[in-house]
């Protein structure tokens, strides 16, 4: 008997071009990129030069405050090219891959206590794939969190269907919980979507506290189940992996080799035909899929998402690429239009609740001025949290540490509060509001 | 070389540069801006504050249209003039036109100076303030006291603090306050309600008296309302008083479009009937009063402020525990006013301007117990 979290509160951003369940193409990467910004909290020491030759595993970075933790290389080849942006900031490390794709072999024994099995991802460069909380930061290797939470499931819009692209790798997610589960007294806690509970393969996972999840987005966040499955308090720590890293955890532990592979959902409505390709983190975009002209590519979904470009590389954590058009038009009277067919808007000033089930071919428009805040509930109603978005925004907007805290800083990422941008009449970035908080925190507080 | 770029005629640099929030505002009403997203969301929703504050002036539309028919209609029946629907409609119409033009001209003027010195753009909020002014104060006002209280308003009650959204009063109410404190013989009496400049002018008539229900009543008691007008009088509109406040019907209908488009809460329009109907049939059983409750709430300014005006969501209280509070008070002290204070038989007003300046309280106690509860449960788990 699983636990049962129904969330009333959300919504499910109604965009065109999800995903179509097929892997139309393998890609074989020539140039492949390790970032360090893809890591939050991770100050990297270059631990290669151009020309070096590295295999799959093969660290790249290390950290400045943690020479344990490294990043390492996703393919076998040879360090092409350091890229460096404003005040030599380290922003790439270019590998050619060789196409063998030869592999560091980590061995295949199962780490059977704590040590081993932090020592493995450590080693590995997969230390990096564990998210603390609060804050959102790598974690540090010497805590033991109060628990592990895993989401198997996103309610994203358009996000890759887990259940597709992990369903047939159970025997990796669970020797991935296996290892994760020595980490934490508090256990491993795992969500899936109760839609397809029984259908799902991830209920069969043993070792883990299964939580049946139900609702609109973002019911598939992991930080949203937290908060009503274990609330963090001040001074408590949990730790939480995204499903995707736990299968290439397992992976490693099964096979010992290093392989980030992956589907990734190519969606968004400029897309031509949105499908899966399989691929590795680090990846350039324009390999992946064909990017028209004046596209925005966002590697993750609408809402949180980082903006790529069409010269960018798909990032660790990401297996989802959303192509939007860029709205510069301008709309004649959009505004003062009684119906506007092609714009949605969850509020009933406008008539999308007359076609529930129409998807729309959304673009980067911000469809109005930013304004002073100009509450009617809408935050709320798309929250599905015990917190007043409202409130905890403006203590980070005055940057009141106490308050912060009193308001639920600790158990909020910007993702959580995302569709609180999305709704917003006044057209604030909510999410750079929060991220602000949560920046001000880790300063304060370290 | 790269070429400087000349900045544009009303950017910043440019020689009407001055100019630049006004022209903005023009533009971006005419076309959505085409801005696209920085940070954050990458797609957002059609809804836009332009778009929420027409939505309050559609929902005032029937109160307004019923109103300046019914100020033509008093007129005639002041006056004893046999007029026909649309004479009386057009009268209503044109003796109304200008104050809702000396209201948007004056209250638009300072709000886009203000946005041009503080360099934002144009917020929307004085699209509704701008209608919701020339329908609570009397036809008659003189049009520079109206533009006085228009210009105090927007300037001490919205500017000061930062426009839009950042104050703590409801403006229009603050207009009507200081019309009524500054020039209390224009505001108050029992004929200020009926319109009369332009047929006393025209015609030597003598009017019979033209006093609100809310002044009878208060004068005379039940007995005395119900033999000048009957409840479903009252209800349909037939009355004199402000221009917006009279016709229940009206009302409602606004009602019904805030409620639905969910741009004003019903709990506080719930809440504030609720708590004038407490108020009023407490002092009925108590023997204050023998005017029935539900009297308290078709006489006057009630419902007209508890639909549009206790609703404001900048002044408000925002916690949704708060607003039941946050209502309840107003419908009670608005009618605890109309009881029992001799002097000024109109307490909505006042209640919800009293209530504004308690919201932030109100919500201060909701979010603390909040986090009490939080703090008590997170402790337990």
């Amino acid at each position: 008997m699983s636990n049962q979290l129904d969330l009333k509160k959300g919504l499910d951003i109604p965009v065109k071009g999800a995903a179509a369940q097929k892997v139309v193409k393998t890609v074989k990467p020539g140039l492949v990129a390790v970032k360090p910004t893809d890591f939050k909290g991770f100050l990297p020491r270059l631990l290669v030069k151009e020309g070096d030759r590295v295999l799959a595993g093969s660290p790249v970075l290390a950290d400045k405050q943690d020479s344990r933790i490294l990043v390492t290389s996703p393919v076998s080849g040879t360090v092409a090219q350091v890229v460096r942006g404003e005040k030599r900031k380290l922003l790439a490390v270019l590998v050619q891959a060789d196409g063998k794709q030869e592999y560091v072999d980590f061995g295949s024994k199962v780490p059977a206590t704590a040590g081993e099995a932090r020592d493995l991802l450590l080693k590995s460069g997969l230390w990096g794939s564990l998210i603390q909380r609060p804050y959102g930061v790598m974690a540090s290797p010497d805590l033991r969190p109060k628990a592990i939470f895993i989401s198997s499931f996103s309610t994203a819009p358009l996000a890759a269907d887990t259940e597709f692209t992990l369903g047939d790798r159970l025997a990796d997610i669970q020797a991935g919980v296996n290892a994760l589960g020595l980490l934490t007294d508090g256990g491993v806690h795992l969500s899936v979507n109760k839609a397809v509970f029984s259908g799902s393969p991830f209920h069969k996972v043993e070792k883990a506290i299964v939580h049946s999840v139900s609702g609109k987005h973002p019911a598939g966040n992991v930080g949203v189940q937290i908060s009503h499955i274990a609330p963090i308090q001040k001074g408590e720590t949990v730790w939480t992996m995204p499903i995707l890293l736990v299968a290439a955890l397992g992976r490693l532990i099964n096979t010992g080799k290093l392989d980030l592979t992956r589907k990734v959902a190519v969606t968004g409505p400029v897309v031509a035909d949105p499908a899966y390709v399989t691929a590795l983190p680090g990846t350039p975009v324009k390999e992946l899929t064909e990017v028209p002209q004046d596209a925005r590519v966002i590697g993750g979904d609408v809402l949180s998402g980082e903006t790529l470009g069409a010269e960018g590389y798909l990032g660790f954590f990401q297996d989802q690429l959303t192509l939007l058009h860029e709205g510069t038009e301008r709309e004649w009277f959009g505004w003062a239009k009684p119906f506007r067919p092609k714009v949605h808007s969850s509020s009933w000033c406008y008539f999308s609740w007359l076609t529930p089930g129409k998807k729309y071919e959304m673009d980067t428009n911000l469809h109005g001025g930013p304004r002073a805040f100009v509450e009617t509930k809408c935050f709320e109603d798309v929250t599905p949290m015990d917190i007043f978005p409202i409130y905890l925004i403006k203590a980070c907007l005055a940057g009141d540490i106490e308050k912060m805290e009193k308001f639920g800083i600790y158990e909020v990422l910007p993702e959580d509060l995302a569709l609180c941008d999305y709704v917003d009449p006044s057209k604030n970035d909510i999410q750079a509001i929060i991220q602000q908080g949560i920046d001000l925190m880790i300063k304060e507080m370290a | 070389m790269a070429e400087e770029k000349k900045p544009g005629l009303f950017e910043k640099g440019g020689k009407l540069y001055w100019l630049h929030s006004t022209i903005d505002a023009f533009d971006t009403f005419l076309r959505v801006p085409g801005t696209v997203t920085a940070k954050g969301a990458h797609v957002r929703d059609g809804i836009d504050l332009k778009r929420v504050m027409i939505m309050v002036v559609i929902a005032l539309v029937p109160a307004a249209l019923f109103g300046m028919y019914n100020v033509g209609l008093q007129t005639s029946l002041t006056y004893g003039l046999d007029w026909t629907f649309w004479h009386m409609f057009w009268y209503g119409l044109l003796r109304m036109l200008p104050l809702f033009v000396v209201s948007y001209v004056v209250g638009l003027a300072i709000e886009f100076g203000s946005s041009q010195i503080r360099g934002e753009e144009v917020n929307e909020g004085y699209l509704v303030t701008g209608f919701l002014i020339p329908l609570i104060v009397p036809v008659d006002v003189p049009l520079w006291m109206l533009a006085l209280a228009v210009a105090f308003s927007v300037i001490f009650v919205k500017e000061v603090f930062g426009g839009t959204g950042m104050n703590i009063w409801n403006p229009a109410l603050v207009a009507r306050a200081f019309l009524f404190f500054s020039y209390p013989s224009s505001m108050s009496g029992s004929s200020v309600w009926v319109s009369k400049t332009w047929v006393s002018a025209l015609k030597d008539v003598d009017a019979v008296s033209a006093a609100t229900p809310l002044a009878i009543a208060h004068d005379g008691g039940v007995s005395a309302l119900t033999s000048q007008y009957s409840f479903m009088d009252m209800f349909y509109g037939f009355i004199p008083g402000s221009t917006g406040e009279t016709s229940v019907i009206a009302i409602l209908l606004g009602a019904l479009i805030l409620v639905w488009t969910g741009v004003a809460s019903w709990k506080i329009m719930v809440s504030s009937v609720a708590g004038g109907l407490l108020v009023g049939w407490l002092a009925q059983v108590g023997g204050a009063t023998d005017i029935p409750c539900y009297y308290q709430i078709v006489m006057g300014g009630f419902l007209f402020g508890s639909v549009f005006m206790a609703t404001d969501p900048v002044t408000a209280a925002q916690t949704e525990t708060g607003k039941w509070i946050y209502g309840l008070l107003v419908g009670a002290l608005a009618v605890v006013v109309r009881l029992w204070n001799p002097g000024y038989m109109e307490g909505m007003m006042l209640a919800i301007l009293f209530m504004n300046t308690m919201a932030p309280l109100i919500d201060h106690c909701v979010v603390t117990a909040h986090i009490n509860r939080r703090a008590k449960k997170v402790k337990t788990a």
